[in-house]
């Protein structure tokens, strides 16, 4: 055996955050237990899902002798990566059309915000993104470690519980022009507070102004509303300008693929040249992080889009997880309304998406671990999709328990 | 999009003049101030309208396509019958097809019926994939896997194993380089370069003799700074097909131990070389076996055709497991602001395989099958070399080297050749994949090898 290590003064380094949160939970050897954690869909009956139109899918490709498993080009596959941008931007959109969007298929949400954000460090004349104050806890560490200077803009006001909309605007004005600005394209993770449609309005008007480069995080189409088209509403207004913006797209919670890693970063760019060589330059960025990207997730997602009848499915189960998770809010609004738990809880029911900002503090967070073997990360995040008709009695009894002994 | 020159009042306005064409003159260089421009036909009407910076990324530059992976887009491309694709070290049958493992095959029924959910796996991947890459790695009765000694992460094959190796090297010891061989695969440099690894080189090739530069290798790590890595490859070298000797690697070990460097395996063809896995991996056990601590990115691509799912596994052998549960603590904070978490489908398949006795036999089977092939077809290609070729160059390299490749000794003009006049696709440092060959081109492979070698300097 070795005696000495050269690792001597490596650190153990903490458990991440969200994900530590299922370590936790996992080892909890409670009946009553709940996972608010990580953010991924739980049916009523509390198990994942896999949707049925993705195992069909799945079935068809490998059932398929003629599949091989050659390496995919750097930029991944040609037919998903078309296809998501339709998705995103829309089939008739413009910026498709004149062959300005350059879109590579990468690892997922992070692996596009990964690769979007060295791609900026090495080719973009400002170095500075303005990430929303809160966001999901790897947009930071993606972006500093991409080379990349990492600021904030005021995006939830904690008394109203929903966007404070005039420190945004103050933010985004006071910072340089050509400034990168990272925004949730809907289901703001992890406050569930979006914009309206002519808040928007006013954000586009107010970056292009001041030549802000966007740089939006679409990890929820259609698993916030229900509705594809309405979840990229505002990302189609941007595109509708004719401005530049990057977008960092995850099939990882609208088509359950969590683990399969399929995503895709498109960047729309002023000219069909210019994506021409953008899209050559984001080749060097992934040929020596991984070379090629995983085929089989996007695979799966090409063999539903290219179909209409299985992605008419895939809408309606799309909807299906949906319209389950707004039924869960109504409920766990209903239910602390019952208990007459003290305070306004009517944002469970305007926030969106997956997550509801709670609003308790670390204490209480804490406490209804400890009490009630509730577990959600320490900012009072809770998993919507985590929750069921069955649990929702427990979790709105530890709610109340909470803000009624701490304050 | 904004100028100064006008206000952006509405969506219509601006996005009318964002599609303005462009005069543009210059080399794709940035330029500034105004354009003037006559925009599409919109609405019936053709208008006039000033644009300025028609994009922020004017002035990005096109990048050449990649030496490697760019040989098969050149080859999609040819039209002539003749062609062959000696580029990219992707395994073909004889009919030069694809290849999927029949093993492969047997994991993805049996996984379709299993019905196992798509759950995120946690950041170092897979646990049996995990433990069984390793086993694999190492042997299962080897002490450090017994002890807990090895810090194991489920990675993005090869590349993304190294990167991952490439960051930690970066954040922890950023005083240290990286010494690679030359030649070495393309790639290498690029990883480090990007990871901002510095590294140097060490003699390996020797032209002369077409086989290894023992003495530079030796002199060249023996020269560099204490505690830096040494980039090695487990067996089956790539670009060369030469690997040292069971001597020779006790030697390396020597020198890198008197130099406390750190050796820093990539096992990219473990039991495609030879075709068996533990004798491709006597490298790795060799340095192990002495005590030290060792990194070994590995890759599933080529030994179990998994190319495209990307398999692969970090491993950090470490002198105690606390310190490996350190390690690994560490890499899971590079990967996950890298991918969060790595893809299930890849390692499931692995896990599968390596996990029932029937089917790992059946790999073994399959691997010796494709190891096999490749021998054979080196043999060919010497016996028609040896046949055609008058001038009694000695060809027996071909026989002595090892794996997909081989270095055949061609220069950049001469590779340019076999492309241009034979329609046969390779990189331009001189390297085939033997992978791509069958018996039925070896002629036509052999002609262009002296045709080239001979008549074009």
């Amino acid at each position: 055996m070795a005696s000495s290590s050269v690792f001597a003064g490596l650190a153990q380094a903490p458990e991440d955050p969200i994900l530590g949160v299922t370590v936790a939970y996992n080892k909890d050897p409670s009946p009553v237990k709940v996972n608010l954690g990580v953010g991924a869909y739980r049916t009523e009956e509390g198990k994942p899902l896999v949707l049925d139109v993705v195992r069909r899918a799945e079935q068809m490709l490998i059932n398929n002798p003629s599949r091989v498993k050659e390496y995919l080009p750097i930029t991944g596959l040609a037919e998903f990566n078309k296809l998501s941008a339709k998705l995103i931007f829309g089939t008739d959109s413009p910026a498709i059309q004149e062959s300005r969007v350059a879109t590579v298929q990468c690892l997922s949400g992070t692996g596009s915000l990964r690769v979007g954000g060295e791609f900026l460090a090495r080719h973009y004349h400002e170095r500075t993104i303005y990430i929303p104050q809160p966001t999901w806890g790897n947009h930071p560490k993606v972006f500093t470690l991409a080379g990349l200077t990492v600021r904030s803009y005021r995006y939830y006001d904690p008394a109203t519980r929903g966007l404070d909309f005039q420190g945004l605007l103050e933010d985004l004005s006071s910072a340089p022009s050509g400034a990168i600005v990272l925004l949730h394209a809907c289901a703001h993770n992890p406050t569930g507070v979006d914009p309206t449609l002519d808040q928007w309005e006013q954000i586009r008007q107010l970056m292009r102004s001041k030549s802000l480069l966007p740089f939006f995080d679409s990890a929820y189409q259609g698993f916030a509303s229900g509705s594809l088209d309405k979840d990229a509403q505002s990302v189609r207004m941007f595109v509708a300008d004719g401005g530049e913006l990057l977008m960092a797209q995850s099939y990882a919670k609208n088509m359950g693929l969590y683990g399969e890693r399929v995503g895709a970063l498109s960047i729309v760019c002023g000219s069909a040249d210019v994506a021409v060589r953008v899209e050559s330059q984001l080749k060097l960025v992934i040929r020596p992080m991984y070379s090629n990207p995983p085929i089989h997730g996007a695979s799966i997602v090409a063999t539903i889009l290219k179909d209409s009848d299985m992605f008419n499915e895939w809408t309606v189960e799309l909807k299906g997880m949906a319209d389950r998770i707004i039924s869960m809010r109504q409920q766990l609004f209903d239910a602390l309304k019952t208990r007459g738990t003290p305070g306004d809880w009517s944002h469970i029911i305007k926030q969106i998406g997956m997550f509801t900002f709670t609003g308790l503090n670390s204490d209480q967070v804490a406490f209804m671990r400890q009490e009630y073997h509730i577990y959600m990360t320490s900012d009072g995040r809770i998993s919507m999709a985590g929750l069921s008709t069955r649990t929702i009695p427990h979790l709105s009894d530890a709610i109340h328990a909470a803000v009624t002994k701490l304050k | 999009m904004a100028s100064a020159a006008f206000t952006v009042s509405s969506p219509a306005a601006s996005a009318v003049a964002a599609r303005s064409k462009v005069l543009r003159g210059g080399k794709g260089e940035a330029r500034t101030g105004c354009r003037v421009g006559i925009t599409r036909k919109n609405f019936s009407r053709v208008m006039m309208a000033v644009a300025v910076d028609i994009s922020r990324f004017e002035g990005v530059p096109m990048a050449p396509p990649d030496p490697i992976l760019g040989v098969s887009e050149a080859f999609r491309a040819d039209k002539n019958d003749l062609k062959l694709n000696l580029g990219v070290g992707a395994y073909r049958t004889e009919e030069l097809q694809p290849y999927v493992l029949n093993v492969v095959k047997k994991a993805e029924n049996l996984m379709l019926e299993k019905g196992e959910n798509k759950e995120y796996l946690p950041i170092e991947g897979l646990a049996a994939f995990n433990k069984a890459t390793a086993e694999l790695l190492f042997g299962a009765d080897n002490p450090v896997i017994k002890q807990g000694r090895v810090a194991t992460l489920q990675s993005l094959s090869g590349t993304g194993s190294l990167r991952l190796a490439a960051a930690f090297i970066q954040r922890y010891f950023p005083e240290a380089k990286v010494l690679i061989s030359s030649p070495t695969w393309g790639n290498h440099k690029n990883i480090f370069n990007d990871a901002r690894v510095p590294w140097s080189e060490y003699r390996y090739y020797d032209p002369k003799t077409v086989g290894l530069d023992f003495e530079g290798m030796i002199a060249d790590i023996q020269a560099a700074p204490d505690g830096s890595f040494v980039l090695l490859h487990g067996c089956a070298h790539n670009p060369t097909g030469i690997d040292p000797t069971p001597e020779q690697w006790e030697k390396i070990a020597d020198v890198i131990q008197e130099k406390k460097h750190m050796p820093f395996f990539d096992v990219a063809y473990q039991g495609f070389a030879s075709g068996s896995l533990d004798e491709d991996a006597s490298s790795v056990r060799l340095f192990v076996e002495r005590g030290l601590e060792v990194f070994v990115a590995q890759s599933y691509s080529k030994n179990l055709g998994l190319y495209a799912e990307r398999i692969g596994a970090i491993n950090v052998v470490c002198s105690a497991p606390e310190v490996a549960n350190r390690v690994k603590s560490q890499l899971k904070r590079l990967a996950r602001p890298m991918y969060s978490n790595p893809p299930i489908h890849g390692a499931r398949i692995v896990a599968n395989v390596v996990g029932d006795p029937a089917m790992f036999g059946e790999w073994k089977q399959e691997m010796e099958e494709m190891a096999g092939r490749i021998k054979n077809v080196r043999q060919k290609l010497y016996d028609s070399l040896s046949a055609k070729d008058k001038s009694g160059k000695d060809w027996s390299f071909i026989l002595r080297q090892i794996g997909m490749f081989s270095y055949t000794g061609l220069n950049k003009t001469q590779s340019d050749n076999m492309t241009d006049k034979w329609h046969i696709y390779m990189t331009k440092d001189g390297r085939i994949s033997l992978a791509g060959l069958s018996l039925a081109k070896c002629e036509y492979l052999a002609d262009a090898i002296i045709d080239s070698f001979h008549n074009v300097s």
